[in-house]
């Protein structure tokens, strides 16, 4: 693939990972994690890394963001900071 | 002597690309788990923060203009059915090795993403049992009833 | 504190910067990662292993032992959730129950009403009605979920795939299975005693099959021992000894999967999931 299309993806990696800390409601934060943790995915299908794609796609933007989505709804969803 | 020095660095800043980025995603990850208050904010910076290095070492492994580790083969009838000769002469081709991607960092970066989120199993129910003891996440205010109580 | 915090990563980031300036390109085929020991990895899995797929037979066959103990570690956090969260607390204090024909909600304290009634239905407290087209879409989803989590998991050889990926996958559709109905009917098909018990399943073939080399007179996970087992010889029993170890990691990472998601969504209680 051609390199423009890897400096646009992880510059919105980059974003995605300052807006998941930045915001102050906790499930956008978690799936905000969902949507980083696909486009990570992305850059490694580009980069050759398929074995490593395919289990970053079903680890992190499926299992780990439901589990992040049922930790937010057993404990609370606003937050201060 | 200043426009040279400009473009020298920045043809050097184009080159490590990869290693500028995983520098700054992996120091949003550890902003996050020393400053942040709220305990699943911790947890979201140290899910950012291994998957960085996981980054870090598969763009380690890459080679320009290699294909996927998987060996092109010819598959054919009569290869299944003699078994190991038939796949031993064609492993005596020669297998070009600059033709494939490292392999040896997807194999250890597969590990790293299944510890990663067994680890983040655990730290949420973690923090389920401390919202259940203490009534609340944030890391002030439970400083302030371990102090008081 | 916030102050001495953004200093701290100030520096880091510098100072990492500043090292990481004399590291190899990116994409050179000569750096020093790429030349020690890969090169016989790419130039040997063929004739010793007879699987193409090169991140596969490092993972189970040259590497086979710390993916074993990788196993064990995802097992072990699958029994720490259920060590830390599962643990009776006071009994819960009322339950909702809905009348299917006239649709009155009634709230009973404790737990003394009939289990299996025909007429009435337990509901859960923040009940939203479980629609209809989202659990009936799912219901047409999910078997063809599995067979493709089966797929990858046989495929490991020759495709991107393998024990890990077919695991989750597996798993997942059973969370699917969870979301869209309820957390009761999951548990009811799939119960958390058949998770823990598959978990533990898992990395017994794994282990078993590294003891099963033992036995047949070679080192601990040295498949070519298998040779009379299998009834080749010694290379295409690597290749189906990398088969069996893979089906035991993808049992054991689906039932943890199962079994974190069980006693994180209801928090250790099991009767109302998210």
């Amino acid at each position: 693939m051609f390199w423009q299309l890897e400096l646009i993806i992880l510059l919105l990696v980059i974003i995605c990972a300052i807006a998941a800390i930045t915001v102050r409601d906790l499930l956008s934060s978690a799936l905000l994690l969902g949507a980083y943790s696909f486009l990570l995915c992305l850059i490694w299908a580009v980069m050759g890394a398929v074995d490593v794609a395919f289990t970053e796609a079903t680890v992190g933007a499926g299992v780990s963001t439901v589990f992040c989505v049922a930790a937010v709804f057993h404990t609370t969803r606003r937050t201060k900071d | 002597m200043r426009d040279s020095d400009m473009e020298s660095i920045f043809a050097l800043v184009l080159a490590k690309a990869n290693y500028v980025v995983y520098i700054i995603l992996m120091m949003v990850g550890l902003y996050a788990m020393i400053v942040k208050n709220n305990l699943i904010k911790k947890i979201v910076g140290m899910s950012i923060f291994q998957t960085a290095i996981i980054l870090f070492y598969v763009s380690i492994g890459c080679k320009r203009g290699a294909t996927i580790p998987i060996l092109v083969h010819h598959a054919s009838p009569e290869a299944a059915a003699h078994g190991a000769e038939k796949i031993a002469a064609h492993a005596m081709e020669a297998v070009d090795v600059a033709h494939y991607i490292n392999p040896l960092p997807h194999v250890l970066m597969l590990t790293a993403i299944v510890v990663g989120v067994a680890t983040l199993g655990v730290a949420l129910a973690l923090a389920i049992k401390v919202y259940n003891t203490y009534g609340t996440v944030e890391e002030d205010e439970i400083n302030q009833q371990l102090r008081s109580g | 504190m916030k102050i001495l915090g953004k200093l701290t990563i100030l520096l880091c980031g510098v100072l990492l910067l500043v090292f990481t300036m004399e590291f190899p390109d990116w994409g050179d085929p000569d750096s020093p990662a790429s030349t020690h020991l890969s090169p016989y990895f790419i130039q040997h899995t063929m004739e010793d292993t007879a699987v193409p797929n090169i991140v596969t037979s490092v993972l189970a066959d040259y590497r086979g032992y710390d993916t074993l103990f990788e196993t064990t570690v995802i097992l072990t956090a699958g029994l720490a959730c259920f060590l830390l969260l599962r643990i009776e607390r006071k009994k819960v204090h009322h339950r909702y129950y809905r009348h299917e024909p006239t649709g009155v909600t009634l709230r009973m304290e404790g737990d003394k009403f009939p289990r299996n009634s025909a007429v009435f239905q337990r509901m859960d407290a923040n009940w939203v009605p479980y629609d209809f087209v989202i659990s009936r879409t799912c219901r047409l989803i999910i078997p063809f979920i599995q067979i493709f989590a089966l797929y990858v998991v046989a495929h490991g050889h020759h495709s991107p795939g393998g024990g890990f990926q077919g695991g989750v996958l597996m798993g997942a559709s059973v969370i699917l299975f969870a979301i869209s109905h309820s957390l009761r009917a999951a548990i009811k098909s799939f119960s958390e005693k058949t998770a823990a018990l598959l978990s533990v399943t898992g990395v017994f073939i794994y282990a078993g099959t590294g003891a099963l080399c033992l036995i047949f007179g070679e080192v601990f996970l040295n498949y070519s021992a298998l040779a009379p087992l299998f009834g080749s010889d010694r290379v295409m029993a690597r290749s189906h000894g990398i088969l069996m170890v893979e089906i035991g990691v993808a049992v054991a990472v689906t039932a943890v999967m199962i079994w974190i998601y069980y006693n994180l969504s209801s928090a250790g209680k099991q009767d109302e999931g998210l």
